[in-house]
């Protein structure tokens, strides 16, 4: 299924969930926010949060910054 | 006296340093390690930004003991109350700490704030439970409002981000000092550890800058030069400076001279 990951149509396995995206990124969760659709995903809902296709998800963290 | 604590609180929270730094336009994350480390700031900035799906995992947090240092995730680049709020919620997230510095910018030649959107962006986030520290112009009204809608500190310019011209008004400072409660720090503008030394003499409770350091030749020696230049200027201000005077005083006594 194709969602957008950062600004990027990026094609992902059916049927993922957010921990599992990021792990597929190799991408720490307690490093990382994430939103769906504008929305929040809080880091206890992880593991259940399903990925629908056309989700559009951003993945942020810190950088450095003034 | 020197030897006296003189701590300070923002929200509560008690800190020591009176510089914060930012952690932006550094040469690597080993400078910029080193460069926290020399100036002895406690609370250190950082922005907040997609994570770079292409490239290196490695993270500026990889070099910063984030025990160590209260991070304080910035809402730079936001031209909107909504996007500053959106940034604010991520960070939130991303670092489980309700500490954020809101800058609501109006322009990108001046980067000087929208004053509009920052107001409303600090009411949603001090009503959502943030610890909001905005960066705003040097103008007393707006650091009133900012205090009564429950910003933790005001963070007023010295002059433009970026600019090292240092303190262009000093005077607003010292009407913004002598209007609020809550803590002032200035944010922006600093060039020179002399730059600091006179916003910590003017009585501000602390000084924030980022390119003043990154920007250094020797960002390392200048972390430290602007460490003792707040701590200079804290002790000044502090120690009560003579009053100015036209004419001379002479410093030796007149009497015993030999003719």
């Amino acid at each position: 299924m194709h969602v957008t990951l950062n600004g990027e149509l990026t094609d992902i396995a059916e049927g993922s969930t957010v921990a599992g995206l990021l792990e597929h990124l190799q991408l720490h969760r307690e490093r990382v926010a994430v939103e769906v659709n504008l929305d929040i995903v809080p880091k206890v809902a992880y593991d259940g949060h399903g990925l629908a296709d056309g989700d559009r998800i951003e993945i942020v963290h810190f950088v450095g910054g003034g | 006296m020197t030897t006296q604590k003189d701590t300070w609180t923002i929200a509560g929270r008690e800190f020591t340093s009176r510089l914060m730094v930012g952690t932006g336009k550094y040469a690597s994350f080993q400078q910029t390690a080193e460069a926290l480390e020399a100036s002895g700031a406690e609370i250190i900035t950082v922005a907040v930004r997609r994570v770079n799906l292409d490239r290196s995992k490695e993270s500026l947090l990889d070099y910063i003991d984030t025990k160590k240092y209260t991070l304080l995730p910035n809402t730079a680049g936001c031209y909107t109350a909504d996007d500053a709020v959106r940034t604010c919620r991520l960070a939130r997230e991303a670092g489980m700490s309700d500490f954020v510095k809101l800058e609501v910018l109006g322009d990108e030649k001046t980067l000087f704030p929208d004053n509009e959107e920052l107001l409303k962006a600090a009411r949603i986030l001090v009503k959502e439970g943030f610890t909001v520290l905005p960066y705003t112009s040097d103008d007393v009204i707006m650091c009133r409002k900012l205090e009564d809608i429950g910003c933790a500190a005001v963070m007023p310019l010295g002059a433009p981000i970026g600019s090292g011209l240092g303190i262009r008004n000093p005077y607003n400072l010292r009407i913004i000092l002598e209007s609020v409660r809550i803590p002032v720090i200035v944010d922006a503008g600093v060039g020179s550890a002399s730059d600091a030394a006179i916003a910590m003499e003017l009585g501000c409770d602390g000084v924030l800058m980022n390119t003043a350091i990154a920007g250094a030749q020797d960002p390392i020696a200048m972390a430290r030069a602007m460490r003792l230049g707040v701590e200079a200027g804290r002790l000044s201000y502090k120690a009560g400076r003579i009053p100015r005077k036209l004419y001379a005083n002479a410093s030796s006594p007149l009497d015993g001279m030999i003719a």
